[in-house]
């Protein structure tokens, strides 16, 4: 038990329990702050891991755009204060044991598949490599996707702007 | 560390991955549903990065499969949160039981 096993338990600790708050809270915007500390673990986990370019990309699209974007959509559509409706009994307790039995199944299958651990290999994340395999054009290059989601950001921006406009002839 | 941590960032992604669907059942409110999708995805990469890092470590295959399931998923929450703030116009709520017009 050294001090990098202790970390892992204690990030690990952070996001489920910041997970549970986020899907369990009555007030939607504490949801909301306990999904950006479950987040923010989560790139916590991604530097524990080091590969320190994921996790700076999960703090600048997730922190820093999806749960702002949140809180602006939950201030533009309702109280923040305002308690919700808590839901009914019978549907936690079904929910509480699909979800129950999904992680319990899942975790009998891990335990008993025999991962080929590979530690001896060298694990090279650095940014230089990333950029150079991401526009390479090579056998293993992923170009064609990088463009392909360029264009899907493209459709999503439009899309967002259409679907949000006002409809001014129809009033 | 002498035996590879693959194991429990598994578990706990998978623990991460049924809370987002414990709350996916629970939940009415759509802002909320879209959270827990939110961390439905999240833990995806994590068990993405993990398998790459301690399985396949030469490769760099998992990392751009995260970087492009981050992507798409803010496209997938702009999109989402343009239709709840359209719904909330038309019906003055974002509750899913209130929008049922379509329901047969």
């Amino acid at each position: 038990m050294n001090i990098t096993t202790i970390l892992f338990y204690l990030i690990a600790a952070c996001i489920l329990g910041a997970g549970i708050l986020a899907v369990t809270s009555t007030k939607i915007f504490r949801a909301a702050i306990w999904l950006l500390f479950s987040l923010v673990s989560v790139a916590a986990l991604y530097f524990w891991m080091q590969v320190e370019f994921i996790a700076a990309i999960q703090i600048v699209v997730y922190v820093g755009g999806i749960v702002v974007l949140i809180i602006f959509s939950i201030f533009l559509t309702q109280q923040s204060g305002k308690e919700m409706p808590k839901p009914r009994a019978t549907k936690t307790i079904s929910s509480l044991a699909a979800a129950l039995f999904g992680f319990l199944f899942t975790c009998n299958l891990i335990k008993h598949y025999s991962f080929e651990s590979a530690i001896g290999k060298p694990f090279d994340s650095s940014i230089h490599t990333i950029g150079i395999q991401m526009l390479s054009t090579q056998e293993h290059g992923y170009i064609l996707p990088f463009e392909v989601i360029s264009m899907l950001l493209l459709a999503a921006m439009i899309g967002c702007i259409v679907i949000a406009m006002k409809k001014e002839s129809t009033q | 560390m002498s035996e590879s941590p693959l194991i429990p960032i598994l578990i706990v992604s998978t623990a991460l991955f049924f809370i987002g669907m414990f709350g996916l059942f629970t939940r009415r409110n759509m802002i909320t549903m879209l959270m827990a999708i939110e961390l439905m995805l999240n833990s995806v990469n994590i068990n993405f990065v993990a398998f790459n890092k301690y399985l396949f470590p030469d490769k760099l295959n998992g990392l751009f499969f995260t970087l492009f399931i981050i992507a798409i998923a803010a496209a997938e929450a702009a999109v989402a949160i343009a239709i709840i703030i359209n719904l909330y116009r038309s019906h003055t709520s974002i509750d899913v039981e209130d929008a049922s017009e379509m329901k047969f």
